[in-house]
């Protein structure tokens, strides 16, 4: 291994785990019968939310190679899969992977 | 130490029809062959997902190392990409904390916490007894993690005939997946306000400032969402 990537794959880490450990010493505080945890799931759903939302609208990477409009039909069509197959998680992931690639080929 | 009945009824959730397997391999896949690219050896790329597991950490230590980024920078960047975690963490280990319970397992089992263990995590809890609780949750986290690492490696090895097309389809599934899980959760008017206020409000803040758009966005509408649900 090169040192350099490795002190890189460790800063990273130690970044990573400082939220979780972080967590850990506050949730040691926090009954989760309280308005405080209340609190906190929201704001753990809500960050997420626009996590996952920034990664549709603002992509980095290959994603940011599609039209915001086909990438936007997709995640419409996809959530009708999640629906129509009774809540299956498998059936829309796939269908939204082939879908996208196919419109990537053809358009 | 650690009930193997519990263990392994985690472990099973990477099975069946709510399997987050598909979608952390999809991710994982895309993780190793980039990382590839980024001129990692096989050993450094698997250390990588072993150690940090976080997939938007890890794309940001890439974007970081390719435009030579300085350490301090990169730990900055990346902290500010996995805050959330943070919140997820609170928002968790009150549900697994129990008195019979050693203290290192939480602390340890922590690195497990990212968004598809956790969701299923929270999917699941109220099915177990407490005091089983952080013992399922090492299995769920046990599972999501080999899978994470073991797709790292696939994406490794495939990523010379992974082309451009079938990267897309890769990089589609996990917000998708996330997305779902997201709707399925949205049971409660905290939780379903919270969902759909983040994903309005974090892209707003992203015009103002990207790095900080998503804490910010998710601390205003989860805040909002959350005195809105107190007060019915």
């Amino acid at each position: 291994m090169t040192s350099n990537i490795v002190i890189v794959i460790i800063i990273t880490s130690l970044a990573t785990y400082l939220s979780r450990f972080l967590g850990v010493v506050s949730a040691e505080k926090i009954k989760e019968t309280s308005k405080m945890f209340r609190w906190f799931n929201c704001l753990a759903y809500s960050t997420l939310a626009a996590l996952i939302a920034r990664i549709v609208i603002f992509p980095s990477g290959s994603l940011s190679e599609i039209d915001y409009l086909i990438r936007f039909i997709v995640v419409i069509l996809s959530v009708v899969v999640f629906y129509l197959t009774k809540k299956n998680l498998v059936y829309p992931t796939l269908f939204s992977a082939i879908i996208l690639s196919l419109f990537s080929s053809y358009l | 130490m650690i009930d193997t009945k519990y263990f392994l009824k985690g472990f099973k959730s990477i099975k069946g029809v709510g399997s987050p397997a598909i979608a952390l391999g999809a991710s994982f896949v895309a993780i190793g062959a980039l990382l590839k690219n980024l001129g990692f050896s096989i050993q450094e790329s698997i250390f990588s997902t072993f150690l940090t597991y976080a997939l938007p950490g890890s794309l940001v230590m890439a974007e970081s190392m390719l435009i030579g980024a300085s350490l301090i920078n990169i730990f900055i960047a990346v902290w500010l990409v996995n805050a959330r975690l943070y919140p997820m963490t609170v928002a968790l280990m009150p549900l697994l904390m129990h008195e019979n319970q050693p203290r290192w397992k939480y602390y340890l089992s922590c690195h497990f916490i990212a968004v598809s263990s956790w969701l299923i995590m929270k999917d699941n809890y109220e099915n177990i007894e407490k005091e089983n609780r952080i013992d399922f949750w090492i299995g769920i986290g046990t599972a999501t993690w080999s899978v994470a690492i073991f797709s790292t490696v696939v994406g490794y090895a495939a990523s010379d005939f992974l082309n451009k097309d079938m990267l897309i389809g890769l990089a589609i599934i996990n917000p998708i997946y996330f997305i779902c899980m997201m709707i399925g959760a949205m049971k409660t008017i905290q939780i379903s306000l919270s969902v759909i206020l983040g994903a309005i409000l974090g892209p707003a803040f992203y015009f103002f400032s990207p790095e900080w758009s998503i804490l910010f966005g998710g601390f205003f509408a989860g805040t909002i969402a959350f005195f809105i649900g107190e007060k019915k």
